[in-house]
């Protein structure tokens, strides 16, 4: 209770049972409901709440968190269970922005701390690094106010040879005014990859500034004749594009384009697939068989190669042809930003640095405008306008650090706290749907951001196996896509089943290591250094060991050893307590006593989800 | 000998071609002359930094020939899963190669077996034929219990063709007994015990099934050697690895399960493990998935599902740990047979002693536990992995059973990666020599056998190879930290993975992940580095202290 003294308490149920989603296995304690939690499970995580229908031992309350975490309440008294139940579904529908947590939450920095924190990524300091502006391409000033397209950010690059007029007739024959701007520049072969929406081609308006546009963008890359343009629908949806005075570039009316449809699907299959892979992996006893025939099914699977598939595409066209690539979808706001992040990703090592990683979401996914607000759910909108998109890029990059162990700074754990937070809104960088709308949020001046959180965090996030030499050596990464690399992200997708995972972490092990390393190495200095006074010869030329195998477990230094020592202690006891049933056959057979109980306080890996019973 | 040379000799036709290529995938292309032997296929290139090619022609699953004009294709499929391909030049020399790798593969006599004619070109410091005597073993049980003794009953392999010339049964039950009840179960195969729970006193023991027939015949000796294995008032567990429609079934041919008004101590539980002709299909599909190169999300799944691979491992795992969850939670006793017993009879067995015992999850304890459980528990190793999955002809007893088994292995080992001494390279090693080897260890189907054909003296032992330190050093898991509890997998659909390493092996490049691999040894061998400089500087420092009181450390 302690916890809560200061913050309002909406509700409180005595004895009620959460129940392991897996097992039978269940523990008693209190619930809670706070304006902003759920015994500190985020309102904002909720997904979906459901009352099942009464059973003897009480009346079961579902509730499902969109970071995938399940929870299943049996509350004694049903008028308690609904009072939960209605408390939650008025705390779940927030109307406006200010309701949201990141407004009230309060990491006890000062404003100056807070403003540095936001100033932690500079979007122009990144252009510059690709080395822009440069001869070719220059920074535009066209949508300063967001006049011209007001998803867009206010600063623009484009080529120098873009006019006003140019870039003004170019956004008015593109969908939402999303016209064709640089978001990377590979500087080796001068190729640039472009973004924007759909053109209002219908079946035959052409636009001689949008022609012009895409020939600037073209000219300024000396290295290839032609410029890609990467439409990363499936053709039959651009053609019923068509009929809405939408559609795609038609190659007689473009000059030197190649163009190339990718085949990747829409927000509403990808929001219902996902449904179809949680249903599937949410099962109890799940067999094999209906385990591999759901992920197929779900087509989950198929939509992430496809988003692979096509950043492949992206970069072989870029590093190897050095063709410069204009990719769009319809409004140039999901597909393409996934393409073009994961694309740069496999082209520049430094999108796969902890502070590159940060940049690259700030610059094509915040920045340029995916809407946030909308695919999250983040207020009581249209359920059509929510779907995974995000997920899916984290996922992809997820299944790129599989080939590549050794190519990420960043461990899966970094790709899971930020897709937490993209759906806790605790902090303010995802909030809303583009730009402009943050800037009149304040979100600057009222919230805090994530990345400098993430930055505090960063050794947590550390990948042990990351090897810059690696990254120097194969600075652009050519993955396989054949259907085998793909695997089910079971970290994420069962990331609170505990009971799935292994129970031994290699990742945890070797940070661990490292981490002693990192301990040993200054206690060695400091010991160097006392020897060296003492005229000792240096530690190379070891003496005979003279102490036994316990003296010297002791004295390797009580913090090094004693953090490893209880995790696999822990570890390796959990895995004999959780798997109470799960073979079937023999349950209700079981003696209770030999159960040992869980611990009162279930603290998980990360901080946001932690669960007092 | 002489006469056996002189075979090899007629069935190479050609025993030598220049000019010829090499394909095999994520390797460079090899050129140079290809030389026939009697046991080996082998490239060599003659120039100094590339690779040769030594295949064993046991290796060779099948092989299929193909010509563009003049130029023959042969495409070599081994039975480790690799396929390679090689180009030579005129026709009636790639015929000629064709028909010498057919015939020299698929040799069926065991005495011209490479084993047979391998000299070691190492030391051997241990002779694995003598590492896991089962006298040695028994001096383990001994010491923790007296109510078991080592029978010579089978000693001649007259009572039990299938077991070795040594079984531990219970104390009171003398081998007139134990006679009685061989001729009521399957090939003879009485009740012995296959592991010692030391936490509690429970076993866990297996036979073949139970000759009871259509008319329930009884057989009054076996029921009471296997009650013997109970505490006062507490049941045992039979755990059958049959479904029991198959076990219905079987009555017919004379065999059957425990009926319970004969065994009222007993619970039988009936599990589904597939049979060899099922598994060996299965195999065949999941190696024709991993090799489709069609680039469909869809297809591959459905083929993966298809093949019903990873629902055997499931299944086999989920029973295993049933077994272990009897004596470990329950503690009760626990029986297990199938039909024969000899196939999954022992997957279950050996999988539910990696679970319950630490000292099966050693290099030795595994090596043990695979002498143990499988070689003298008569796994049928000749006949099961005859062909692997590329084989043309019908199978007959052909069956990946031991491959399973080690499928199981690698999903623990990959939910418990710091409770091995061995790491996965360990387990790939045993598949490849179960089915190809110049060993003799998985040579013959039984104890009997191995005896009949002098292996121990004709033949080196693998175990003789692997226990050197510098294979070891690449077999060993640089995380493993004992760990003495009993170790529960998870069995849910979602943590159990293909295991790329044996099947995705080829088709893959592992050059990424062999270099993370190299990097986790590097940084557990520098933190053990510092560890020991710290140590060794604190040591001196703290004995300075006591010599010079004088002296203070800051």
């Amino acid at each position: 209770q302690k916890y809560y003294h200061y913050v309002h308490l909406f509700l409180q149920v005595e004895q009620v049972r959460l129940l392991d989603r897996f097992s039978n296995k269940s523990v008693h304690g209190t619930l809670y409901l706070t304006a902003t939690h759920l015994i500190f499970i985020l309102h904002h995580h909720i997904a979906s709440v459901e009352k099942l229908s009464l059973t003897t031992s009480g009346c079961p309350l579902v509730i499902q968190c969109r970071n995938f975490r399940v929870v299943h309440f049996v509350i004694q008294r049903e008028r308690d269970c609904h009072d939960v139940y209605s408390s939650l579904l008025r705390l779940l529908r927030p109307v406006c922005y200010e309701e949201l947590y990141a407004f009230s939450y309060n990491p006890k920095q000062n404003d100056q701390q807070r403003e540095e924190g936001w100033q932690l990524i500079d979007l122009g300091a990144e252009f510059e690094r690709m080395g822009v502006p440069c001869d070719q391409w220059q920074l535009t000033d066209v949508n300063r106010d967001y006049k011209v397209c007001e998803t867009y950010p206010r600063d623009l690059y484009v080529p120098v040879t873009a006019s006003k007029p140019i870039i003004v007739g170019s956004s008015k024959f593109r969908s939402k005014g999303r016209f064709p701007v640089l978001t990377y520049f590979y500087q080796e072969k001068k190729a640039a990859v472009c973004r924007c929406s759909q053109p209002l081609s219908g079946f035959s308006a052409r636009c001689l500034e949008d022609e012009s546009m895409l020939q600037a963008i073209s000219k300024a890359n000396h290295n290839s004749r032609f410029l890609y343009v990467m439409d990363t629908r499936p053709k039959l949806n651009a053609l019923a594009n068509r009929a809405a005075g939408k559609g795609y570039e038609n190659e007689d009316n473009y000059s030197n384009i190649r163009f190339q449809f990718v085949g990747i699907e829409n927000i509403h299959v990808m929001r219902s697939s996902l449904q179809k892979l949680l249903e599937v992996t949410g099962t109890r006893s799940l067999s094999m068989s209906d385990y591999l025939v759901g992920l197929e099914s779900s087509g989950w699977l198929r939509h992430i190669k496809a988003i692979v598939d096509a950043a492949v595409f992206l970069t072989r066209a870029v590093t190897v042809e050095g063709a410069s690539v204009l990719v769009h979808c319809s409004d140039g706001w999901d597909r393409t930003a996934q393409v073009c992040a994961l694309g740069a990703l496999l082209m520049d090592p430094y999108y796969r640095t902890i502070k590159g990683f940060m940049v690259l979401i700030e610059k094509d996914w915040i920045s340029f405008g995916h809407k946030f607000a909308d695919r999250c759910d983040q207020l009581d909108g249209d359920p059509k306008e929510v779907s995974p998109i995000f997920t899916q890029f984290l996922e992809c990059v997820w299944q790129l650090t599989e080939q590549f162990p050794q190519a990420f700074e960043f461990s899966e754990w970094f790709l899971l706290q930020i897709h937490e937070h993209v759906h806790s809104c605790q902090y303010g960088n995802f909030l809303g749907n583009n730009q402009r709308q943050r800037e009149e949020l304040q979100l600057r001046e009222r919230t805090h951001s994530l990345w400098a959180f993430l930055m505090s965090e960063k050794r947590n996030h550390l990948n042990p196996f990351y090897s810059p030499a690696y990254s120097e050596a194969h600075p652009v990464l050519e993955p396989s896509t054949l259907p085998y690399h793909f695997k089910f992200w079971r970290s994420m997708y069962h990331q609170f089943d505990r009971s799935m995972h292994p129970r031994q972490s290699i990742l945890k092990t070797i940070l661990t290591l490292k981490e002693n390393s990192r301990k040993a190495e200054s206690t060695l200095q400091a010991l160097e250094s006392v020897s060296t006074l003492l005229h000792i010869p240096p530690a190379t030329s070891r003496l005979p060991h003279s102490g036994s195998e316990e003296d010297e477990q002791e004295e390797v230094g009580e913090e090094a050893t004693e953090s490893t020592d209880t995790e696999r202690t822990v570890e390796g006891s959990s895995g004999t307590e959780s798997r109470k049933q799960s073979y079937g056959e023999l349950e209700g057979t079981y003696n209770s006593d030999l159960v040992k109980e869980e611990p009162a306080v279930v603290s998980l890996e990360f901080g946001v989800a932690r669960m007092t019973c | 000998m002489s006469t056996e040379i002189m075979e090899f000799a007629e069935l190479i036709k050609t025993p030598r071609v220049d000019g010829v290529v090499l394909h095999r995938p994520f390797m460079p292309t090899v050129e140079g002359t290809l030389c026939l032997t009697g046991h080996h296929l082998i490239l060599s290139s003659r120039q100094d930094n590339t690779e040769e090619l030594w295949l064993l022609h046991s290796n060779i699953d099948s092989i299929e020939k193909r010509f563009v004009g003049s130029l023959g294709h042969i495409t070599v499929k081994c039975k480790d899963l690799r396929v390679i391909q090689l180009e030579i030049t005129g026709m009636e020399e790639c015929l000629n190669i064709a028909s010498s790798i057919e015939a020299l593969s698929t040799l069926d006599l065991v005495s011209l077996m490479y084993p047979f004619f391998y000299r070691p070109m190492f030391e051997v410091i241990e002779d694995g034929w003598n590492s896991f005597l089962p006298q040695n073993a028994f001096k383990d049980l001994e010491s923790m219990t007296d109510e078991w003794r080592l029978s010579e009953v089978n000693k001649d392999f007259s009572l039990c063709p299938s077991y070795p010339p040594l079984v531990a049964v219970p104390k009171d039950f003398d081998d007139e007994t134990l006679k009685k009840v061989a001729t009521f179960r399957h090939g003879g195969r009485f009740p012995v015990l296959s592991y010692y729970h030391k936490k509690n006193g429970m076993v866990m023991m297996r036979a073949g099934q139970p000759l009871t027939g259509t008319n329930g015949r009884r057989c009054k000796e076996d029921e009471k050697l296997i009650n013997a294995t109970l505490r006062p008032g507490k049941r045992g567990y039979i755990i059958d690895t049959r479904a029991i429609n198959v076990a219905q079934q079987a009555k017919a041919r004379g065999g059957g399960f425990e009926l319970e008004a004969n065994y009222p101590q007993w619970r039988r539980i009936h599990k589904a493990i597939e049979r060899y002709n099922v598994l060996q299909e299965s195999l065949i599909k999941l190696v024709e998935a991993c090799n489709d190169q069609s680039h469909s999300m869809d297809r591959w799944l459905s083929k993966l599902e298809a093949s019903n691979w990873q629902t055997n491992v499931k299944e086999i795992l989920t029973t295993a740990c049933l077994a272990a969850q009897c004596i470990d939670r329950e503690g009760a006793s626990v029986l297990v047979h199938g039909t024969e017993g000899t196939d999954s009879t022992l997957q279950v067995t050996s999988l539910a002693q990696i679970i319950l015992d630490p000292g099966c999850r050693t290099v030795k304890g595994f090596q043990s536990l695979v002498e143990r459980e499988w070689l003298q528990a008569g796994h049928p190793f000749q006949q099961r992995c005859a062909q692997s999955a590329f084989s043309n002809s019908k199978p007959r007893h052909e069956a990946p059973v031991f491959l399973l088994f080690l499928d199981c292995v690698w999903q623990i080992l990959r939910q418990f990666p710091c409770s091995f001494e061995f790491n996965e390279s360990f387990l790939v090693l045993l598949f490849e020599h179960a089915y190809a080897s110049q060993f003799g260890t998985f040579l013959g189907n039984s104890a009997a056998e191995r005896a009949r054909l002098c292996l121990p003296e004709k033949t080196v032992s693998l175990w003789s190879w692997v226990n050197r330190p510098q294979e070891l050093e690449r077999l060993t898991n640089p995380l493993y930290e004992p760990n003495s509890l009993v170790i529960w997998p998870s069995v849910a659909p979602q943590s159990l993975l293909l295991w790329e390493g044996v099947f995705l092996r080829w088709n893959r490049s592992s050059k990424c992940l062999d270099e993370a691999y190299e990097e986790m040894v590097h940084i557990i061998e520098y933190n053990k580095e510092l560890q020991t400089k710290v140590n060794s500087l604190r040591r001196q420092l703290a004995q300075l202290e006591t010599e010079d009181p004088l002296l203070h450390t800051p």
